[in-house]
């Protein structure tokens, strides 16, 4: 699906003042930089007229982007913007001749009022609707065994931890509940509640986490069969709802956790449990489930029997 | 164990690894009695292959004796004492890729399959000591080797042909065949052959096998050009003939029915200036293949023919003559080889004496000197046509 239009920024009258406030700036500082700076109080040499072009063209893009094709980047490049200006007028301060000392504190004061009010903008108008929105993650394989089989396979939840990377425990706690235990980024654990909340032999299961989970989440699963008797179709969907929202799921990606990518690496994993018996280790990959986070891998030859301990812990 | 290892590009060595176990309960261990050195093997050694890591253990073809079975092998399949060959793509045998005997297409052996996704489209098989890319699993120039879903994958000798005979069943000879099974070869064809090393060699016996006419060797390798024309097979040297000329005039004009590239992604080129167009681009990675063979097929292959890949490709190529292709209805068949399905055939096939495949042999060592073989296969000097190593 292509991103949303962010028609509601072109009426949204912050982003609006914030284009018109970026053009109040620009245009003078860049028609006339040494009287720009001046009034800044930091001299007008060519170097400091140089810098005050730079930040005015700077400005002038980025009031063309808020007004013309309005959406949250251009609220982050202002808040980086200031970040620059705050970095310049920081150093103007430090070696400040004296001159004009006044004006420059207070240029760099009001400057540190922008740079609140950006921030605040940028934060309170970025994927505002996406925040809101669990993670959506779907994937799907296909099995070459009977619709019923694989059914029953993913039916006994305790089986899920063989070749889902993710989980460490599933408990069925009996009236259709489990007890859900899964590893987290930074090396954290959660554990959660779930019922059942469909069982359609042979077609469907679906589950939902009960009130209290650390990660709200839930999830279905589909067995068609697959045309031309080739097997069973295995359609997953599942929701998260990340604590921390985008920035959350920004920082799980940032540190290895492809979401998307990991569950189909569960389900290539769940294919090979249902045809081959087990998960496929090679010496490079030897701790099965655990593939993806050993890159690089351990070399293509035979482990030491600490190493084979341990992989197969 | 000893084992020849991957170390850097252009650097194997041969070292102490620890010996093999069982990682999956339907794995055996091999002691090997013979290995060989693959052509595909000095892709690795180049460093056009992604993902080799230092200590990767090389080799694809290998037999041996099992000396250990894991709990979960089917024991009427296979048992401690049988000799087997092992292929060298891991199959599963369950999967809809190994139904349909699409065996090195299997959707269950590559432990890295994300990975290899992410490069193909779709994963692959798993292979023996052929980088991370294809799973990482430990390659059979070694004492021993760890053999994976052991009781649907190796090829039982129960006959006493030697090891010599038997032991490139695990790659190229059905490699080759392959490349002549998917021309569909009818009476009369003409077959050009791309490449007279070992797979190109048995590409063109078993064309002739299944009833070519006329079988065509193309290289610039005197020798090999030399081994094949010891066979009966018209010869054309690329390095002082306008190939497609020659095609045409072998043929009446037609060009040849059916052409199989037996080369791959490391070819060389006559004209120099377009070596160096596609070496150079290969170098900064513009293209990962030098495709000349390729080219040179399509063009040359007579309208309504087959072009059969059989030449390795690892990534993309630069001015594939689509024109030429689609234009003239020819019909492109590519794959790696689908060993599983060609062993038992070909075994019984060099029972009946139809195929010798010990003729390509020219060099046999010891595994400790399996660096000088390489050495001597890819600088091609000493007539080096194939090497088998003994542990």
């Amino acid at each position: 699906m292509p991103s949303p239009p962010h028609a509601p920024l072109r009426a949204d009258p912050l982003t609006r003042g914030l284009g018109l406030f970026s053009a109040a700036l620009g245009v003078p500082q860049v028609l006339r930089p040494a009287e720009v700076a001046r009034a800044l109080g930091v001299g007008d040499a060519p170097r400091h007229r140089t810098a005050t072009v730079v930040v005015g063209v700077r400005e002038l893009v980025a009031a063309a982007g808020l007004l013309g094709r309005p959406h949250p980047a251009w609220l982050w490049a202002r808040v980086g913007g200031d970040a620059m200006d705050l970095t310049l007028m920081g150093r103007a301060l430090r070696h400040h001749d004296g001159r004009g000392l006044q004006r420059t504190v207070l240029s760099t004061a009001a400057l540190a009022v922008v740079t609140a009010v950006d921030v605040h903008a940028a934060l309170t108008r970025s994927n505002r609707k996406e925040t809101r929105r669990p993670m959506e993650l779907t994937s799907t394989t296909t099995v070459t065994r009977p619709p019923e089989e694989v059914y029953a396979f993913w039916r006994q939840l305790d089986r899920l931890p063989t070749f889902m990377a993710h989980l460490d425990e599933v408990r069925d706690t009996g009236g259709g509940r489990s007890r859900w235990k899964a590893s987290a980024p930074f090396g954290k654990s959660v554990e959660w509640d779930a019922e059942t909340t469909a069982d359609v032999p042979g077609e469907r299961i679906a589950w939902r986490s009960l009130d209290g989970a650390d990660v709200p989440n839930n999830g279905e699963v589909l067995f068609l069969p697959a045309p031309g008797g080739r097997g069973t179709e295995v359609h997953v969907a599942l929701n998260y709802r990340i604590p921390g929202g985008a920035v959350g799921k920004a920082v799980a990606r940032w540190f290895g956790e492809e979401p998307s990518q990991q569950l189909d690496d569960d389900l290539r994993r769940f294919k090979q449990v249902m045809e081959t018996g087990e998960v496929v280790r090679s010496d490079g990959a030897p701790r099965g489930k655990q593939a993806r986070e050993e890159f690089p891998q351990h070399p293509a030859h035979p482990l030491t029997d600490d190493e084979r301990a341990e992989a197969l812990a | 164990m000893k084992a020849n290892c991957w170390i850097s590009p252009n650097t194997v060595e041969v070292t102490e690894v620890p010996d093999p176990s069982i990682l999956n309960s339907r794995d055996a261990i091999v002691r090997i009695t013979s290995t060989a050195i693959c052509g595909s093997d000095l892709h690795l050694l180049d460093g056009y292959v992604p993902t080799m890591q230092k200590g990767d253990i090389m080799g694809h073809e290998f037999m041996g004796e099992v000396v250990e079975v894991g709990p979960g092998v089917d024991r009427d399949k296979l048992r401690v004492g049988d000799r087997v060959v092992v292929p060298f793509p891991i199959g599963c045998g369950a999967c809809a890729a190994c139904l349909a005997d699409l065996w090195s297409c299997c959707e269950n052996t590559n432990p890295n399959a994300g990975l290899a996704e992410k490069m193909f489209g779709h994963p692959t098989a798993g292979i023996y000591g052929y980088s991370h890319l294809t799973g990482g699993f430990a390659g059979g120039q070694a004492e021993y080797a760890r053999v994976v879903l052991a009781d649907v994958n190796p090829l039982k000798i129960e006959s006493d042909l030697t090891d010599e005979q038997v032991l490139f069943l695990s790659d190229i000879l059905p490699t080759g065949f392959m490349g002549a099974d998917m021309c569909d070869i009818h009476d009369g064809d003409v077959v050009a052959v791309w490449g007279a090393g070992p797979v190109g060699q048995f590409a063109m016996d078993s064309a002739r096998v299944l009833g070519a006419a006329h079988v065509i060797a193309i290289d610039d390798v005197p020798y090999r050009l030399e081994m094949a024309a010891s066979q009966g097979y018209t010869t054309i040297d690329y390095s002082d003939t306008d190939v497609r000329s020659r095609l045409l005039e072998l043929t009446g004009g037609r060009g040849p029915d059916k052409c199989i590239d037996a080369v791959g992604m490391e070819a060389t080129h006559g004209a120099a200036h377009v070596q160096l167009y596609d070496r150079a681009k290969q170098a900064v990675r513009a293209e990962t293949d030098r495709p000349h063979a390729l080219r040179q097929a399509i063009t040359s292959c007579r309208s309504g023919g087959i072009v059969s890949v059989i030449g390795v490709y690892g990534g993309f190529i630069d001015k594939f003559p689509a024109g030429a292709w689609m234009n003239r209805s020819i019909t492109l068949r590519t794959g790696q080889c689908h060993v599983q399905r060609y062993m038992r055939p070909l075994l019984e096939r060099i029972e009946r004496g139809e195929i010798d495949p010990t003729r390509i042999i020219t060099h046999r060592l010891p595994l400790s000197e399996a660096p000088h073989g390489y050495d001597v296969f890819k600088h091609k000097q000493d007539h080096c046509e194939k090497v088998v190593l003994t542990p």
